[in-house]
C-alpha cells in the first residue's frame, strides 16, 4: 500500500499540468493556424500524465507495461495513418468503444485490487464514496462501450442503419437504468462489498453493457451525428468518473472538457435539426413515414439535365454554391468535385460551399471531406454565413444532400423535418440538384419541393460520376 | 485530496470546457471530436497503476486487466493523435498567387 503516503506536491503540479495541457489542446482548435500547435500540447500533456504516473509508483511489470503500450500504439498509429477520410465517423466511433471499455477495465481492477489504489479504509475495505465513483464510472463506461460498439456497425454498415424498434423500449430501458442506479446507491451501504455482495459490482457492469446497446439500436443512421457526439460526452463523464476514484487532477480536468465538448456538439446537432435530444434518444426517427410521401413523388412533373447542361449553365454562371452532403461521401466526390470546382474558377466563376450542420455522420465531416481533396478553408462556409447569398447566386449545386435543404421545413407544419434551419437553395436562379434517382427520399422520408420547381435540374446519377462527366464537358 | 476539492475542480473544469469548446470553430469539430478522443485516453494513468501494482495481494487479474487497459487505452492515445494531427494537415488556405 504504498500509495497510502501523501502525494508529494510536484506530482500534484504535474497532472495539473497535464490537465491545462489538454485545455490549450481544445483551445487551439479555435481557428486552423493554431489548431496544430494544439494537438501538439495534448501530446504532450499525454506524455507528462503517463510519464509522472509510473515514476512515483513502485512498477513491478515494467516490461510488459512497455509491451502493451507498443502493441495498443502500433495499431492505433498504423490504423489513423491508413484510414480513409470518408470513413472517419466510424474510426470516432470505434475509438469511443476503447475509452469506455478501458474505463471499464480500470474499474474492475481498482475493485479487485483498491489497496493498489488507495481507496480502502484501514480494514482493506473499499471507501463507500469510492464504492459510488467506481460505479459509476464502471457504469458509464460499459454503456460507452456497448453503445459506440453498435455505432460503430450501423455507421460501417455492417448492421442495418434502420431504427429496431422493440416493442416496450421505454419500459425497458427505464427499468435497467433505475436498476443501475439503484444498485450503485445499494453497494454504498453495503458494509463490506466483496464478501456480502460480490455480485453487485459485476450486475451493475453487465445491466451497463446491455442498456447501452439497447439505447441505440432504436436510433437511425441519420441521427448519428448526435449518437456520436454523445458517446463523446460519455467517454470523458467515465473519465472524469475514474478521475473522482483515483484523485487525480488530470483525469478530472480531461473528463469535464471532453464531457461538455461532447455534450455542446449532441446540442449543436440536435438545435440543428429542431429536434430535442429527448426524441432523438427515444429514436425511431424516419422509420415509419416513408411510404406515402414516396408514393407521391412520381406523379409531378420535373426537368432532368444533363452533364452537358449543367457545365453550360455553369460556365455562364457569375457565383456558383455546392451544397455537399452525406451522398457526396458515400460516392467519394469531393476530390472530383474539387477539381470541378476548380475548373470553374479558371472561368471566373465565384464558386462557394456552404455546409449545413448535420450534412453527414458526424459534426465537420463534410469539412473535414473538402479539406482532403484539398479545398481551402476559406471558400467553405456554415450555413447562417452564406445562406443569405443564394439569393444572388445563379447556381446552386447540391450534391448528396436533401433534407437540409427541403422547404417543407419551413412551410409544412406536418412535416417532420418542420423547423429545422435549411439551406435556402430555392432562392437561387438555378438549382442543380445531383441525386442517385427520383424514387428515394432522404433519411426523413419526406418529399422534397425544390426537385419540382421550374428552375430546378435534376442531375440523376451517381455523384462522383456526374462530377467527373461535368469536368470532362468543361474541357 | 479531499471530495470536496476534487469535486471543486471538476466543477470549474466544467465551465471551461463549456467556454473553450463554444470558441472551436465548427469547421474543426470532427478533428474536435478526435482529440477529446485521444485525451479522454488519460484513464490510462488508472491502467498503469493496476498494472504497475504487479501481482502482489490479490492483484494478479487486475494487473492483467490494467495491461489490457494499457493496450486499449494507447491505440486511442497514438490513434487519436496521429489521425488528429492527419486531419489538421489538410486544412489549408487559399494561396494568393
Amino acid at each position: 500500500m504504498h500509495e497510502a503516503a501523501p502525494i508529494p506536491a510536484w506530482v500534484a503540479l504535474a497532472y495539473l499540468a497535464s490537465g491545462v495541457l489538454f485545455i490549450l489542446a481544445l483551445r487551439g482548435l479555435s481557428s486552423p493556424e493554431s489548431s496544430r500547435a494544439g494537438n501538439r500540447f495534448g501530446m504532450l500533456g499525454m506524455l507528462i500524465a503517463v510519464v509522472t504516473t509510473l515514476v512515483t509508483h513502485e512498477v513491478a511489470s515494467l516490461v510488459e507495461i512497455l509491451a502493451a503500450i507498443a502493441i495498443g500504439g502500433g495499431i492505433g498509429f498504423i490504423t489513423a495513418r491508413r484510414i480513409a477520410m470518408t470513413a472517419m465517423p466510424q474510426l470516432v466511433a470505434a475509438f469511443h468503444s476503447l475509452v469506455g471499455l478501458a474505463a471499464v477495465l480500470v474499474a474492475a481492477a481498482a475493485y479487485l485490487n483498491p489497496g493498489a489504489f488507495g481507496i480502502t479504509d484501514a480494514a482493506g475495505i473499499l471507501l463507500p464514496v469510492s464504492r459510488v465513483e467506481m460505479g459509476l464510472g464502471v457504469a458509464i463506461g460499459a454503456i460507452t462501450f456497448s453503445g459506440s460498439v453498435i455505432a460503430f456497425l450501423k455507421l460501417n454498415g455492417n448492421m442495418s442503419g434502420a431504427p429496431i424498434m422493440l416493442p416496450a423500449r421505454h419500459v425497458i430501458n427505464l427499468g435497467t437504468l433505475a436498476a443501475i442506479v439503484g444498485l450503485v446507491a445499494y453497494f454504498y451501504f453495503v458494509p463490506a462489498p466483496r464478501v456480502d455482495t460480490p455480485w453487485l459490482f459485476w450486475t451493475v457492469t453487465g445491466l451497463a453493457f446491455l442498456i447501452g446497446f439497447l439505447l441505440i439500436i432504436p436510433i437511425g443512421g441519420a441521427d448519428m451525428p448526435v449518437v456520436v457526439s454523445m458517446l463523446n460526452s460519455y467517454s470523458g463523464w467515465a473519465a472524469a468518473a475514474m478521475g473522482f476514484t483515483l484523485g487525480n487532477t488530470a483525469m478530472i480536468i480531461t473528463g469535464a472538457l471532453v464531457g461538455s465538448s461532447g455534450a455542446i456538439l449532441s446540442y449543436i446537432m440536435c438545435r440543428a435539426m429542431n429536434r430535442s435530444f429527448i426524441s432523438v434518444i427515444a429514436g425511431g426517427f424516419g422509420a415509419a413515414s416513408g411510404g406515402d410521401a414516396a408514393a407521391a413523388a412520381t406523379d409531378r412533373p420535373w426537368k432532368r439535365g444533363s452533364a452537358e447542361d449543367a457545365a453550360f449553365l455553369m460556365k455562364q454562371a457569375e457565383k456558383v454554391i455546392i451544397v455537399p452532403g452525406y451522398g457526396m461521401a458515400v460516392a467519394q466526390a469531393q476530390h472530383v468535385l474539387r477539381e470541378m470546382a476548380d475548373m470553374l474558377k479558371e472561368e471566373g466563376v465565384q464558386v462557394k460551399f456552404a455546409i449545413h450542420p448535420v450534412a453527414g455522420r458526424m459534426p465537420g465531416h463534410m469539412n473535414v471531406l473538402l479539406a482532403e481533396a484539398n479545398v481551402p478553408y476559406d471558400e467553405v462556409f456554415e450555413l447562417e454565413d452564406i445562406n443569405s447569398e443564394f439569393g444572388q447566386a445563379d447556381i446552386a449545386f447540391v450534391i448528396g444532400a436533401n433534407d437540409v435543404t427541403n422547404p417543407a421545413a419551413k412551410t409544412d407544419k406536418s412535416s417532420p423535418i418542420y423547423g429545422m434551419p435549411i439551406l435556402d437553395v430555392a432562392n437561387a436562379k438555378t438549382v442543380l440538384f445531383v441525386k442517385r434517382s427520383m424514387g428515394g427520399v432522404g433519411y426523413a422520408g419526406v418529399d422534397n419541393d425544390v426537385f419540382y420547381m421550374d428552375n430546378t435540374m435534376m442531375l440523376l446519377s451517381d455523384a462522383k460520376k456526374m462530377c467527373e462527366d461535368i469536368v470532362k464537358s468543361l474541357d | 485530496m479531499d471530495f470536496i476539492s476534487i469535486l471543486s475542480i471538476f466543477v470549474m473544469a466544467c465551465f471551461v470546457g463549456y467556454y473553450v469548446v463554444w470558441s472551436v470553430t465548427p469547421a474543426l469539430h470532427t478533428p474536435l471530436m478526435s482529440v477529446t478522443n485521444a485525451i479522454s485516453s488519460v484513464i490510462i494513468v488508472g491502467a498503469l497503476i493496476a498494472a504497475a501494482a504487479g501481482s502482489t495481494a490479490g492483484g494478479e487479474a487486475a494487473k492483467w486487466l490494467g495491461l489490457v487497459g494499457i493496450a486499449l487505452a494507447s491505440v486511442n492515445i497514438f490513434g487519436g493523435f496521429a489521425v488528429t494531427e492527419r486531419m489538421l494537415a489538410m486544412y489549408k488556405k487559399k494561396e494568393r498567387k
